[in-house]
């Protein structure tokens, strides 16, 4: 497995998990209790009973039943019983009249699945659909208004009363797709939208930037979402990830996979150079996103927003491809403090395949100094290919929410106390780099 | 005995609505207005002296009136009929500091209300999203008003620590938008105005509007309830500069960063509106304050929303040439086309 050298080994996991994920090392094999993985195997395959050597080379990826080739809830139903639990894996029996060489390969993916199915499938959530009609909703709204407006102000005779009697008599075109372009379209001319106090344009997000968004999140990174229960459907809270992948795409896609999956707005704090470009400022400001300060955060954390960050900022962002998955420092802990002073829970959000988007395998420290960048990155495609290095590789993304990390509890001024501070700060980091080392445990492959 | 308030720059249009606003006041026993120049409005009631603040005849002024209370307006944004730059500054900063000196010596003042901008918390890529009274500026506002208002506060911050029996209060307008507002008191208003706005590309600031009724009720207040403490005075809301243009109808151009200062001196030969840098910050990454203070300790809720403001200002000097009247016609034209072309495959519309 590609990731193998990052994953510790004897922390955690069974003798053997580490380097040799499908046959354990001799070492590791001695290691083993014997007595359980008899068992298993003589329910599965009693004429190998009590020769562990002898078993037959296991297969390295069995092939399985994934949940997009079928209908998702058949599929993972027929399997899922058969895995309890992921950690009391041993004592699975497994069906009758399945292969005998399923490992824990296999296991894993047919957890997998199991999460898979009962989670979001591929495709639009529950929210999808009723965000797209929430646009036509509102231009069918402004229809009859227009039309007064319409009937009032212009005088054109027997070509509008045409139209008032279509306009009328049937309903049916006037939701549809064309007529809500038409009025986003005037919308956007006329400047009839809202934008709040930091410059969000939920019209122009909702409309626009999510839907060139969703096209890469489920066909190009197919991303997976676990955990979005996590999320509090209402009411402020901190959404704290790991930041990868050079450019931050893994921002954005968090961002759409909030939006569709959860319901919710993600307003992300961004560093001050994204509010020094032209036109990725005038984006972020448009897509909620505000400058990364403990003013900005606790104002919209006190509003009830939903607020993601991530800490690691640039040293995350720009680290080399040998360091994936390596969380770096977690900023001054500033998003902690201001959680802890708006008592909002922490959700900590792993994200995993982002890493292998853009591998950075080097920098133009000249150039980028020249530029007033962070980095030039250097990828196997970038410079090389020019615009066409842009194009990100096609990785399999997870993105797993952890469960919320209460800062409610603590007395007043508990956010002006360094130590603890600290600590949270700590507790949210470990949380999500040990998310990170369970998800590509399990992780097949990374680009499937 | 009535209150006694002295009105500095009535000669502009801001400066002789506030002043004769509180003549109307019945507290108020007698207003005086200064100003170098005569007044163009009719000041009603108003007593108007015309004295120039730069010189110490001021502190004269302040002792036959007897004056209690001093409202200082004439720190602008514009050079109006001052002349140049220059001259405006030496009115914004040499007038302030010889009036604050007059009011040191005086023993009759102790109310001082000045009208700042939130032009002090200048505009840059590293500003937090809302400012509140106590924020500093991330970067020092280096020309014009903005650097003015800076050091206009900070003898004003001078002159309170030397005389803290005088309640001292300062309201930071938002850029105010108005009919009656000429060139002196916003320029955002003839900047709205041009046939082709130039605008920066790549950004889009955010900006908040003051109405006048807004700013001036605020003046008011201060020198009728006196309630003394640094506020922002804005209308409720934010608008992007591409949404008030828009709504504005006005036709933009957009221009690359480098260029902004090019254009700008272009339109300072061509027009009497003036880019300053402070401006063009101000243009390219837009400033929003908190009015929470103004609200809850100040006790002063602006009427007009940035909205409403925009939309008075649209209906007193006109909209351009993208009207969202005929926008809407066109839309109304490309439904009726398309319900018209899919009529007659869908068949059931003759009902």
């Amino acid at each position: 497995m590609p990731d193998a050298d990052i994953i510790p080994l004897g922390t955690r996991g069974r003798p053997g998990r580490g380097s040799r994920a499908a046959s354990p090392s001799k070492a590791a094999r001695s290691l083993a209790p014997p007595s359980r993985t008899r068992t298993r195997r003589s329910s599965a395959a009693p004429g190998d009973e009590g020769a562990p050597a002898a078993d037959p080379p296991r297969r390295r990826r069995p092939r399985l039943v994934r949940p997009d080739d079928g209908p998702s809830g058949t599929a993972a139903d027929q399997q899922a019983p058969a895995v309890p639990d992921d950690r009391t894996g041993d004592s699975r029996t497994v069906p009758a009249g399945t292969d005998a060489s399923p490992d824990r390969t296999r296991d894993a993916d047919t957890k997998d699945a199991h999460t898979r199915g009962t989670t979001q499938p591929d495709g639009a959530g529950p929210e999808g659909p009723a965000a797209a009609e929430d646009g036509a909703a509102k231009a069918e709204a402004a229809e009859p208004e227009a039309a007064e407006f319409e009937a009032a102000e212009f005088e054109a005779a027997e070509f509008e009363a045409a139209e008032f009697e279509a306009a009328e008599s049937e309903e049916s075109w006037a939701g549809d797709a064309v007529t809500a372009a038409l009025g986003f379209v005037r919308r956007r001319v006329t400047g009839d939208y809202e934008v709040d106090d930091f410059g969000f344009d939920a019209d122009l997000t909702s409309a626009v930037t999510m839907r060139v968004l969703r096209p890469l999140a489920e066909k190009w990174f197919r991303i997976e979402v676990r955990g979005i229960e996590n999320i509090p459907a209402e009411g402020g809270a901190l959404l704290v990830s790991n930041h990868s992948g050079t450019l931050p795409l893994d921002a954005l896609m968090t961002s759409l996979v909030v939006h569709d999956h959860a319901g919710r707005y993600l307003r992300a704090l961004g560093a001050d150079l994204v509010f020094t470009l032209p036109f990725v400022s005038e984006l972020a400001r448009k897509g909620g996103a505000t400058l990364a300060c403990g003013d900005d955060a606790e104002r919209m954390l006190a509003g009830g927003e939903l607020v993601g960050v991530w800490p690691e900022g640039f040293k995350g962002i720009g680290k080399p491809y040998r360091e994936r998955y390596k969380l770096q420092r977690f900023g001054r802990g500033g998003f902690v403090s201001a959680a802890i002073k708006t008592g909002v829970p922490i959700v900590p959000c792993s994200v995993v395949g982002a890493e292998e988007i853009y591998p950075l395998i080097g920098n133009i420290p000249a150039l980028a100094k020249l530029l007033k960048l962070p980095y030039v990155p250097v990828t196997p495609t970038f410079p090389l290919l020019g615009p066409l290095g842009l194009v990100p590789l096609p990785s399999k993304w997870v993105i797993e929410f952890g469960e919320p990390i209460r800062t409610d509890a603590y007395p007043d001024g508990a956010a002006d106390d360094p130590m603890l501070v600290f600590n949270v700060k700590d507790q949210v980091r470990e949380t999500i780099q040990q998310t990170l080392y369970t998800l590509l445990m399990h992780r097949a492959h990374i680009f499937y | 005995m009535g209150r006694v308030v002295l009105v500095t720059g009535v000669a502009a249009p801001l400066g002789a609505r506030a002043a004769r606003r509180l003549v109307d006041d019945a507290g108020i026993e007698r207003v005086v207005g200064v100003d170098v120049l005569p007044p163009r409005d009719d000041l009603g009631d108003v007593r108007f002296v015309r004295a120039d603040i730069r010189n110490p005849v001021i502190a004269k002024v302040l002792a036959v009136e007897d004056v209690d209370t001093v409202v200082h307006m004439s720190v602008v944004a514009g050079a109006g009929r001052a002349g140049g730059r220059a001259a405006v500054k030496e009115t914004n900063v040499i007038g302030t500091m010889q009036l604050l000196a007059a009011c040191q010596r005086s023993s009759t003042v102790g109310n001082l209300v000045l009208k700042s901008s939130t032009a002090v918390y200048g505009s840059s890529a590293h500003d937090p999203g809302l400012f509140i009274e106590d924020m500093s500026p991330r970067q020092l506002p280096l020309t014009g008003y903005a650097k003015d208002s800076a050091e206009v506060e900070s003898y004003v911050r001078g002159f309170s620590r030397r005389r803290p029996d005088v309640a001292v209060t300062v309201l930071r307008w938002a850029d105010v938008l108005g009919a009656g507002i000429d060139s002196h008191d916003s320029q955002l208003g003839q900047y709205f105005g041009l046939p082709l706005v130039p605008t920066v590309l790549g950004f889009d600031p955010r900006l908040q509007l003051l109405h006048p009724d807004d700013g001036l009720a605020a003046v008011n207040r201060a020198v009728v309830a006196g309630q003394p403490g640094t506020y922002n005075v804005a209308g409720p809301g934010v608008l992007t500069l591409s949404q008030i243009l828009r709504r504005l109808g006005r036709a933009t151009v957009p221009v690359p960063a480098p260029g902004v200062g090019t254009v700008g001196q272009a339109l300072r030969r061509a027009t009497d509106l003036e880019l300053s840098s402070d401006q063009v910050a101000l243009l390219t990454h837009g400033r929003v304050v908190d009015t929470t203070a103004l609200r809850d300790r100040f006790g002063y809720e602006p009427r007009w929303s940035t909205a409403a403001t925009l939309e008075d200002f649209a209906e007193a000097t006109g909209r351009g040439p993208l009207d969202a009247r005929r926008i809407r016609s066109v839309e109304q034209r490309l439904v009726a086309a398309y319900a018209a072309a899919r009529v007659p495959r869908g068949g059931t519309h003759d009902a």
